[in-house]
């Protein structure tokens, strides 16, 4: 697949050039200034869970888009980040004076339940906020980089790694279900409450995480067109379209999609940390196939190939899946089927080839043309 | 974990949990060996393969209702008539769906990935809405109910053995169809080399959309066989669509041996580990142990040899 204009970004030596500069502008308008103003509470942090997701989108972007790897996975990082600090904020709401009508207080409810009397030894360091903030981060992108390792040192790839990815995902989701007693089965990880004493379910608290999310949110976007306009981001994309001739020219090929993969994971992984803060509960069916392919399907419709449209993607696909499945929950079902449909027939380059192809021409009309480049005599 | 058990008690353990094993054998086989020839000869990632599974267990299900309302006297042969035209159904619509999307995306395999897993979503909706969504159960036959004492301890029921013995002819004749016929020259032509089997004069074409259709027909059959163990419901087909693709590459795209054989060794590892622990944990021993040994070995375990 040659993609031209995508290897285009930035040949000026700009971090960015004029249309993202302006794109980029106009998401952050959208996010700090017209979602606050318009949404209540409620709806306001409903769109702060679809800026969770939009965290996956970029990461896949960078995975998909630039580097090939179509990873059916990301929600076992999502998941991953989002228990993490699920754990640390259970393990505070479970004091002893909290818990104190159980047989075991001072332990989380749900392992009570399943006659569990003492906490486990890997649950040990969640007490720690730091400890947690770390390992939100590093357990996911340790675990991207065993699974990237075995699978690109293997030259596995395509669509290989993607039902790999999907079955790691399913195995972990049967996992968490399985063993209720430590991890909270299919319910997951509820009745989330402060954050190091502070009350996550407050309407303040949550507009106040929403705009933490949305500053990290930018804050990745960042580093993903850092990457991108790197010497790096040239290389993935290199790989991409023709993977043997990056390979004889001496680069290594693994290394830059495992660090790809692992950057992704971390991406995904700070998302579930956030959805958690946000919505208060962190559970399987975050983590299993369904969810970890939906994520790609923002990512696509927003476009592959570019970060601003995976944000705009996940916002539109979210906002229509609430909107359509309170209404019409059938027809929600035959739409985000004909979505994934259409995507790859019809758009494959998603909003941002649309806006690319058929905006921006406007645009260009409406200026001032410079006058016509003289040929030269 | 042995130690509770006598001799005795372990073998009839073994035998019990190995012929449940052997059921669940049938059932991965069945599923695969449509996946193993859509996937494994093809390449095309099918993730709507589950729902045409699905699709042949509800035309059982309709032939099942049509035979108790107007033909009960012939009852005890409907399966072999729902068999047939789940078969048909199935292959017909893969046909179709191989004409308006497949065929479009041969060289983005990734996409057909998306483009089909969006085709299943339609497809269980549309499941969900004819049938809705309680799962549905189809009256067996009198002659396949019971079951065979073979001792004391050990017995084996009769619809397991039926299935068993059509997950058996079922392979068999894809294996004489794939290996002897013009047919599966053909295909196997097409796999090898595209462009000199267009050289040669196979209409490349219609061998894809033949194959696609063969494929989506047997896994319709297999929808068929699953009714007479199971219930059915709208979204059955996801649960073992990961599961089946885990058996073709585990097995080795391109190998029906090495299909059949990693259905059996991932069967029957669950169903023992299933005994001596609880069914998530064995499910996901046994599914670790697949992914761990494709780290190692990504070609699976039977690989063909293919220039590529």
């Amino acid at each position: 697949m040659t993609d031209f204009p995508s290897m285009a970004t930035g040949r000026d030596g700009r971090f960015l050039n004029r249309t993202e500069m302006l794109g980029a502008a106009a998401l952050a308008l959208l996010v700090f200034v017209l979602l606050p103003l318009a949404l209540d509470p409620f709806r306001l942090n409903l769109f702060g869970k679809y800026l969770t997701y939009a965290f996956v989108a970029v990461g896949l972007v960078l995975c998909w888009g630039a580097g090939g790897i179509l990873s059916l996975g990301q929600g076992i990082f999502f998941g991953l980040g989002g228990y993490a600090l699920a754990m640390f904020l259970k393990l505070e709401a479970s004091t002893p004076e909290a818990t104190a009508i159980q047989s075991t207080p001072g332990i989380p409810d749900f392992m009570d339940w399943n006659q569990i009397t003492a906490l486990p030894g890997w649950w040990q360091p969640f007490h720690s906020l730091t400890f947690t903030i770390i390992a939100v981060v590093a357990v996911p992108v340790i675990f991207a980089f065993i699974i990237g390792t075995a699978m690109f040192r293997r030259r596995v790839g395509g669509v290989y790694f993607s039902i790999i990815t999907q079955a790691i995902a399913a195995i972990l989701t049967i996992l968490i279900i399985g063993q209720q007693g430590y991890t909270g089965g299919v319910n997951g990880i509820t009745d989330l409450r402060t954050l190091n004493g502070w009350d996550i379910r407050t309407d303040e608290a949550k507009t106040v995480l929403y705009f933490v999310n949305g500053a990290l949110l930018f804050g990745c976007l960042a580093l993903a067109q850092f990457v991108r306009r790197s010497k790096l981001g040239r290389i993935l994309i290199a790989m991409r379209d023709r993977e043997d001739r990056v390979r004889f020219s001496g680069y290594d090929v693994a290394s830059f999609k495992i660090f790809v993969f692992c950057l992704g994971a971390a991406f995904a992984a700070i998302g579930g940390a956030m959805f958690t803060l946000q919505v208060g509960f962190m559970s399987p069916s975050f983590v299993g196939i369904v969810p970890s392919i939906e994520m790609v399907i923002f990512c696509a419709v927003g476009g592959r190939n570019s970060i601003l449209g995976a944000v705009w993607g996940t916002l539109l696909v979210n906002w229509a899946k609430t909107t359509f499945s309170e209404g019409f929950p059938e027809l929600w079902q035959f739409g985000m089927g004909a979505l994934f449909i259409a995507v790859v027939l019809v758009f494959p380059d998603g909003l941002a080839g649309l806006w690319k192809q058929h905006v921006e021409p406007l645009f260009a009309r409406l200026k001032p043309r410079p006058s016509a480049p003289q040929p030269a005599e | 974990m042995f130690a509770d058990y006598s001799w005795g008690e372990l073998l009839s353990i073994f035998a019990m949990q190995g012929f449940a094993g052997l059921i669940l054998f049938s059932v991965f086989v069945l599923m695969a060996l449509g996946l193993a020839i859509i996937f494994g000869q093809m390449g095309v990632i099918n993730m709507a393969h589950g729902e045409f599974m699905i699709l042949g267990a509800y035309v059982t299900y309709l032939v099942s209702r049509l035979f108790e309302t107007y033909m009960p006297a012939l009852f005890g042969i409907y399966f072999f008539i729902a068999m047939a035209l789940a078969f048909v159904v199935a292959g017909a619509l893969g046909m179709v769906v191989e004409w308006t999307l497949i065929r479009r995306l041969y060289k983005r395999p990734l996409d057909t990935l998306l483009a089909t897993w969006g085709l299943s979503l339609i497809l269980q909706q549309l499941f969900r809405s004819v049938f809705g969504p309680r799962e549905v159960g189809v009256t067996i036959p009198q002659w396949m109910m019971g079951s065979l004492p073979l001792t004391d301890t050990i017995e084996v029921p009769i619809n397991g053995l039926f299935v068993m013995v059509l997950a058996m002819s079922i392979s068999a004749a894809i294996y004489v169809l794939m290996f002897r016929s013009r047919w599966g020259l053909q295909v196997r032509a097409v796999v090898a080399n595209r462009t000199m089997a267009d050289a040669v004069g196979i209409n490349t074409e219609r061998t894809d959309r033949l194959t696609f259709g063969i494929g989506c027909g047997v896994a319709g059959v297999a929808g068929a066989a699953f009714t007479m163990i199971g219930s059915t419901g709208p979204t059955s087909g996801q649960l073992y669509i990961v599961d089946t693709f885990l058996v073709v590459v585990f097995g080795g795209a391109g190998s029906l041996i090495g299909t059949i054989a990693s259905a059996f060794s991932i069967s029957q590892a669950q169903s023992i580990l299933e005994f001596f622990l609880s069914g998530s944990m064995a499910k996901v021993l046994t599914l670790l142990a697949v992914v761990g040994i494709l780290m190692v070995r990504p070609q699976g375990l039977f690989a063909l040899k293919l220039r590529k």
